[in-house]
């Protein structure tokens, strides 16, 4: 080949690699707005295990809840952990009464919180709960594999951790990415 | 009325910037003297324009003017004045806006002290940092605006977050912004010689001084964002192979190449092509660096400023600056005749060698920041590279690096002789074995053992070039003195800047031996650590200016020796409801003493404490290679102008 025109491929490699890198960052992009890609999501260890095995004592007036309790009506159910302490879980108390509102079956634990201060918490931002149990001491959101509070988990009627989502919940969220999977479940 | 004043101020600059971008480049192109003098003036002005824009940004957050969003979202009233101004670059819109305003300086900086460069290479080299200029102004008037107002207005703000309120860190984005874009001033040099189709010993010249001054403004930036995350984050690591790091690292590493290849052409105008691609490729990593965090493209701890929807803007941006001077390279490169022959074993070879092993170590790095989000992409699978792979590809080719650099500089030029190189640096080599031999021994740690040998070598043979100029004890003591403040500066910037390394090497080889703990203690009791006794002493309260904080007291001592009392706390913001540890170092420049505050329950507290040898080396070698990038700079010959009257006489020549 020619000397001239084997210079010009090589010298055009820089730009094919940069074109690449761009293409690639675009795509990236667009499945960022179109909220299939999210680099801060955290994958959890759980998404298609079984719920670990628990039994927790209740806030009263509630009684305390098992993982068997969960599944035991057939029914897919969202396992929520909050705290009278965190911000987004009062935040998200609008979209978890929309869930229940809509026959959600909402399963809340609190987190490491004294249970006047969860009493204050329900009474204000209200109970969109099934039942409310207690985790004192936080060994159960180890074993969920718990990266902060609020953070939801959707188990299946056969007790499998289907979704994950740490953080508040949104109206938006609820409507994109929870209630497909919960119908595709029901 | 201030904001307003900012926000008019910046529409001006962008209108200058897209005039700084048209007029000098279609005057060069059309050879017409008015529109190429134009170029400075445009240059200064836009730089005017944009300094009154940011200096009402500051005045703004000093008047605690909560209208404007940025400052309603990262500063209040309570805050230290300090924070009020570094807070103006702590938010995405405030950052954009600095880094457009210190390309400006760029701007500014070739117009006023680049009289001595040709008319046309001049108006070139500004209209293309106009061109950057404006997309980048634009992005910030449009879709970014620094003075984006809300109504109401709050009656306080919310605080800059509290891990930012940190000296080191508030001064951190200036100094690394200085370093990443100073790298536009080489990238207008590439892309103006491919417009004119010629590179030549003076565009060397010329190019080096500039690299050389961002690359000492990116080495402390580094440094300076390392070390407020050693004593900052209070997770006792240095360097934690984020992408964030490794977007600063990349334009770091292909600069230090750049610095080196730019050597070549100036001395022997060889490497044209690969100087240029260099050039360019150094500011594009920089570009995409900055604005790939800015977007969210990277997880990472460090990204406060995600925002996808400007992402698209910032993209497009970069296809034109990046893709645009690529395309210019792939046109015009291939003319650019080749020129000085050298041997394998020369000056050149050694240069070219380190050019090689630094590009491979940016590939590396640059391959392991950007495969997580290329295998989601591809595969769509989630996962992440850790320091383990950084490790194992770096390692490997640093050794040959670290190997060669001692050896370059004693190499003469064209052609040389391998045996006589070696000769002048045996006793480097054989004090290099002895501190192997010693730590080997001592220490029983081979990484670090290596570390130290390295360290030996590179701060010994930095100095071996200077030895045999000045024929050290091989005549009398006087003259070699008299010859030694004879030499060249820039010989002394390169053995200054080459020790530095070593220096850094030593620290992270001492980092290695570093010994920590986490202990469960209550007051009175006394844990041993690293060969030292931690007694805690008690707990207190501490209140600050705008957080609460709780501080324990620990008294160190070395076999019943009092060493030093260290004072960890946390503070609590309440206005975040954020809780932040403040370590407590103790250094005594060969190792720290570091200590973390923990949760403290039923009267335990939880302390992480560390003991990290040489750890300030690590920080210490890379501000002794910024001084060494300094002192080169200082030298005559890389003064801006010096090398230019020359070629203006010639220029005057050849218009007759």
């Amino acid at each position: 080949m020619d000397t001239l025109i084997r210079r010009r491929l090589l010298l055009l490699a820089p730009l094919a690699v940069a074109a690449g890198a761009g293409g690639a960052a675009t795509a990236l992009l667009v499945r960022m707005q179109e909220g299939r890609y999210d680099p801060h999501a955290l994958p959890s260890m759980l998404v298609g295990k079984k719920v670990p095995a628990f039994d927790l004592p209740g806030q009263p007036p509630s009684a305390g809840f098992s993982a068997a309790d969960i599944t035991a009506q057939g029914q897919p159910g969202l396992v929520n952990f909050f705290a009278s302490w965190c911000v987004p879980c009062a935040q998200e108390a609008p979209a978890l009464a929309a869930l229940q509102r809509g026959g959600v079956r909402i399963w809340g634990i609190a987190y490491k919180d004294a249970p006047e201060a969860t009493t204050r918490f329900l009474d204000r931002y209200g109970d969109p709960y099934v039942r409310v149990a207690r985790d004192a001491a936080g060994t159960v959101g180890i074993d969920f594999g718990l990266y902060g509070v609020p953070e939801s988990f959707l188990v299946d009627p056969t007790g499998v951790v289907r979704w994950r989502w740490t953080g508040g919940l949104s109206a938006d969220l609820v409507r994109q990415d929870l209630l497909p999977r919960l119908r595709s479940l029901s | 009325m201030t904001p307003e004043l900012g926000h008019f101020a910046l529409a001006l600059a962008v209108a200058l910037a897209g005039a700084q971008a048209v007029l000098p480049l279609w005057g060069a192109q059309r050879r017409d003297p008015r529109l190429m003098a134009a170029a400075p003036a445009l240059a200064l002005g836009q730089l005017i324009a944009l300094a009154t824009a940011y200096g009402c940004l500051i005045a703004s957050a000093v008047a605690d003017d909560f209208s404007v969003l940025g400052i309603a979202q990262y500063s209040s009233s309570i805050e230290p004045l300090f924070y009020k101004v570094t807070g103006t670059w702590g938010n995405h819109e405030g950052s954009i806006l600095l880094w457009c305003l210190i390309l400006a300086i760029c701007g500014g900086v070739v117009g006023l002290f680049g009289r001595n460069l040709p008319s046309a290479l001049r108006a070139r080299v500004i209209g293309v940092l106009g061109f950057t200029s404006a997309g980048f102004l634009l992005f910030a008037l449009t879709v970014s605006n620094p003075f984006a107002r809300i109504w109401p207005p709050p009656v306080e703000g919310q605080n800059i977050n509290p891990l930012l309120q940190d000296p080191g860190l508030a001064i951190h984005p200036p100094i690394l912004y200085a370093g990443y874009v100073g790298f536009a001033i080489p990238f207008a040099f590439a892309v103006a010689a491919l417009l004119e189709g010629r590179v030549d010993a003076a565009w060397g010249r010329w190019v080096r001084p500039w690299t050389l001054a961002s690359w000492c403004l990116l080495t402390g930036g580094i440094a300076l964002g390392s070390w407020w995350a050693y004593y900052e984050l209070g997770w006792g690591g240095y360097w934690f192979w984020d992408p964030v790091e490794n977007a600063s690292l990349l334009p770091w590493l292909t600069g230090t190449a750049l610095l080196h290849s730019a050597i070549v052409v100036e001395k022997r105008e060889a490497l044209k092509i690969w100087t240029i691609l260099l050039a360019i490729g150094t500011f594009s990593l920089s570009l995409s660096g900055t604005f790939m965090v800015r977007s969210g493209l990277l997880n990472s701890v460090h990204s406060f400023a995600t925002d996808p929807t400007r992402g698209v803007f910032i993209l497009v941006l970069l296809a034109l600056v990046i893709g645009g001077s690529l395309l210019l390279f792939a046109l015009r490169a291939p003319v650019l005749a080749p020129a000085g022959l050298f041997a394998p074993v020369s000056r050149e070879g050694a240069l070219v060698l380190n050019n090689i092993l630094l590009c491979s170590i940016a590939a590396v790095v640059l391959t392991g920041t950007a495969y997580p989000p290329m295998a989601e992409l591809v595969f769509g699978a989630k996962l992440s590279v850790g320091p383990p792979y950084f490790h194992d590809t770096v390692l490997p080719l640093a050794a040959p690096l670290f190997a060669a650099m001692s050896l370059g500089p004693v190499l003469p030029w064209k052609r040389a002789d391998l045996g006589a190189a070696l000769m002048k640096l045996w006793w480097a080599a054989l004090a290099a074995a002895l501190v192997g031999i010693a730590a080997g021994v001592g220490v029983h740690q081979a990484f670090a053992a290596l570390g130290f040998t390295a360290a030996a070598w590179l701060i010994l043979g930095a100095f071996a070039e200077l030895v045999s100029r000045v024929r050290l004890l091989r005549q009398p003591w006087r003259a070699s003195r008299a010859r030694l403040g004879a030499q060249p500066l820039a010989v002394w910037g390169a053995a200054v800047a080459h020790a530095g390394l070593g220096v850094t090497i030593a620290g992270i080889a001492g980092m290695a031996l570093a010994s920590s703990a986490v202990v469960a203690v209550k007051p009175g009791q006394t844990v041993a650590v690293g060969g030292y006794d931690w007694t805690l002493l008690g707990l207190h309260d501490a209140p600050g200016p705008n957080y609460a904080s709780r501080e324990a007291d620990l008294r160190v001592t070395r076999n019943g020796e009092p060493v030093a009392l260290l004072h960890p706390s946390r503070h609590n913001f309440a206005a975040q409801r954020q809780t932040v540890s403040d370590t407590s170092i103790v250094t005594n420049g060969l190792r720290d003493l570091y200590a973390v505050l923990g949760d403290q329950r039923d009267g335990t507290v939880v302390l992480r404490l560390h003991v990290n040898l040489l750890a300030p080396w690590i920080w210490l070698g890379a501000l002794v290679m910024a001084i060494g990038g300094l002192l080169s700079l200082a030298d005559r010959r890389l003064r801006v102008g010096a090398p230019s009257r020359r070629q203006r006489a010639a220029e005057a020549v050849a218009a007759e």
